[in-house]
């Protein structure tokens, strides 16, 4: 119950402040349709440089819950998902919308969001410090295997294909080499001189997650906004909260599907949504009504893409690995104020921890009463222009990314970056592999020659990384997420990715 | 497949493999070979996975990728150039804000719907590209003190 301790602390007028900030911002940034959570977030990075690292991840957090509940507000009054999450959530929400239920739609939606957020951060809660300590018995071996079981899964699962996907991650663990080696000091692949000290990761993520979402804005030319925005009628929210716990086995079956599909890495919350909507469906005894704006639809979908963003971080709290792109994001977040997160993260920084995981905590109750009010705005600002849009990305993509170190090559490198995903996107590439890679490689190249070291000290590198239980099991859990994935792909029955979901609901009359 | 021409995913997954080879290159022959040993490891499956792809795409069984369609390419191409060119020119040769102004303005003119011939248009891309320069400057060099190159005009 360490947490207790620090409930305090969310409650100073600066981080209650800023949680304000996160979560209303969020709310209006997550309804604007081409604006991920990722994109969100990792755009806000360069306004936490001059907070502390509690305040920083405080801002960061808040966003990153309230961007996925925001996006239900374009996903019902417009039918555009705000982000992938959403997607599940255009199925009932608009058409209860169009019934002239747009408020009783968003209020569902945000009170199940809550309910399954706390969910997901007690979770979180309650399995990070267990895991830490499990994680203290994890040697070099074992922290290289778990590097690129983040890369493998997340780039055999979040891809439309399984080749790509790892490709994709390979091209990330090759741009984190870039630069000079920490041990022998050799310069590796410096072919331009914006990268001779390495790629710096939030420049990176910036242009990997902003500059494709412009040049997409800037692909749909002169066109407007066709969307009809509808209008949202007063409903009484008690009546909306007592809905909510009367269709209990919807919530219940969001809520557990969105946690357990949160602790897995690499699968995000458009899959939660989805999976928890399909399992609500399956399970109703009116199944018939979904489609039809049926608000057991909503309350699954919405409890169970909030209720992974809790268990999506237990990953990276305890082991550094970031389960999901917007984790690492929050990861970079974390490494621009001097704190690597893993094991010793609770002993190191509690109050840093606790303070960030506990505001998330206060920022799922904030973003169900502010969420309720900022809707109607929300949906205005997601009618803003792509033009609007693509150049206001564009510009805070320039300034943020040189920000960060005063330079003129992390812009460079930012919009390299950006614009060379752009066209790997249209080919089916990945970029939640590619920052994976690029974001884990340091750390499975640095576990990788500490291993070696020890095992030439020892016996041979073989046997050092591939014999012992933990070893065998993170292998076999890179093969078999690896071999799912193909399995699945061949079958033609994979999940699918956001751009395929985005395009078969866009398809959808 | 798609309904792409297998030209496209041919010099697409070429282009990779390309990339993949030069750092298999520069892995096995550049010294010290320690300092390149994590690198060597990472690009032969690099090597292996994209000519695995190229080879797909020479095939004409790529299944993913929705590449680029004509028209794609002639609305992305302007906003690309202006954008580029903001980035590895105007930015530091006319200073930031110069820049971005006036790259906020031509982007807002080739993709803003609004009528060109009505003067209210440009009127409201004056007023929405001012307010976005006087929030950047609120918002990075007063908020966050980020000091940017000299600008031209000031």
């Amino acid at each position: 119950m360490e947490f207790l301790a620090y409930f305090g602390e969310v409650f100073t007028p600066i981080n209650f402040g800023l949680l304000l900030i996160g979560t209303i911002g969020g709310l209006i940034l997550g309804a604007t349709p081409g604006l991920s959570p990722t994109m969100a977030v990792a755009l806000l990075i360069p306004f936490t440089f001059k907070l502390d690292a509690t305040q920083g991840l405080i801002l960061l957090g808040a966003a990153y819950t309230s961007t996925v509940a925001g996006g239900a507000v374009s996903a019902i009054l417009l039918k555009i998902p705000g982000a992938p999450a959403n997607i599940a959530t255009t199925l009932d929400g608009h058409a209860m919308a169009r019934k002239g239920q747009g408020a009783r739609a968003l209020q569902l939606s945000f009170v199940a969001s809550a309910i399954g957020g706390v969910f997901g951060v007690l979770l979180l809660i309650f399995l990070t410090p267990i895991l830490a300590q499990w994680a203290l018995a994890f040697g070099p071996s074992h922290l290289f295997w778990l590097a690129i079981l983040g890369v493998t899964v997340i780039g055999s699962l979040d891809s439309s294909s399984v080749v790509k996907g790892l490709l994709a991650g390979c091209i990330g663990l090759w741009l984190s080499t870039i630069g000079f080696d920490d041990i022998m000091g050799a310069q590796r692949f410096i072919f331009h001189s914006s990268v001779s000290g390495g790629i710096n990761v939030i420049p990176a993520l910036i242009g990997l997650f902003a500059i494709p979402q412009v040049i997409s804005m800037f692909a749909k030319g002169r066109r407007s906004l066709d969307a009809e925005v509808l209008t949202v009628e007063s409903h009484p929210i008690g009546e909306a909260i007592r809905e909510v716990f009367r269709r209990s086995r919807a919530l219940t079956i969001g809520t557990l599907t969105g946690s357990v599909i949160g602790l897995i890495p690499g699968v995000g919350g458009q899959i939660a949504g989805l999976v928890a909507y399909d399992q609500s469906r399956k399970m109703s005894s009116e199944r018939e009504k979904f489609g039809t704006g049926h608000s057991e639809g909503v309350i699954a979908a919405e409890s169970a893409n909030n209720a992974m963003v809790g268990p999506s971080l237990v990953p990276l709290l305890t082991l550094s690995i970031p389960g999901s792109p917007t984790a690492a994001v929050l990861l970079g977040g974390l490494l621009i104020h001097g704190i690597f997160p893993g094991s010793d993260l609770f002993d190191n920084y509690p109050d840093v921890a606790w303070t960030f995981i506990n505001s998330m905590l206060i920022g799922q109750i904030l973003m169900c009463i502010f969420g309720l009010y900022v809707a109607g705005l929300a949906a205005k600002v997601a009618r803003v222009p792509n033009a609007v849009m693509a150049a206001i990305v564009l510009g805070l993509a320039v300034f943020g990314s040189y920000s960060v170190q005063h330079s003129m090559g992390d812009v460079y490198v930012m919009m390299a970056l950006g614009t060379g995903m752009f066209f790997l996107e249209r080919f089916g590439f990945s970029a939640a592999p590619l920052v994976l890679g690029l974001i884990l490689g340091p750390i499975a190249e640095a576990n990788f020659i500490q291993g070696a070291m020890i095992a030439n000290a020892t016996s041979s590198i073989g046997e050092y990384f591939f014999t012992g239980l933990l070893n065998l099991v993170l292998i076999g859990t890179v093969v078999a997420s690896i071999v799912y994935s193909i399995w699945m792909e061949l079958r033609s029955r994979r999940y699918t990715t956001k751009e395929d979901a985005v395009a078969k609901e866009e398809a959808t009359p | 497949m798609t309904d792409l021409p297998r030209s496209q995913h041919i010099v697409a997954s070429g282009l990779v493999a390309a990339v993949g080879i030069w750092v298999a290159y520069v892995s096995y022959t550049s010294e010290p070979a320690r300092a390149f040993l994590f690198p060597r490891i990472i690009s032969t499956v690099f090597v292996a996975l994209a000519l695995w792809t190229f080879g797909k795409a020479l095939l004409g069984r790529t299944k993913v990728g929705i590449g680029l369609t004509a028209s794609a390419v002639a609305n992305i191409l302007p906003g690309l150039v202006v954008s580029l060119v903001f980035v590895f020119w105007a930015a530091d040769g006319l200073g930031f804000y110069t820049a971005s102004a006036i790259t906020f303005f031509i982007l807002l003119s080739l993709y803003d719907p609004a009528p060109h011939h009505e003067v209210k248009s440009w009127i409201k891309r004056a007023i929405i590209t001012a307010g976005f320069v006087v929030v950047m400057y609120l918002l990075f060099a007063m908020l966050l003190n980020v000091f940017t190159p000299r600008e031209i005009l000031f």
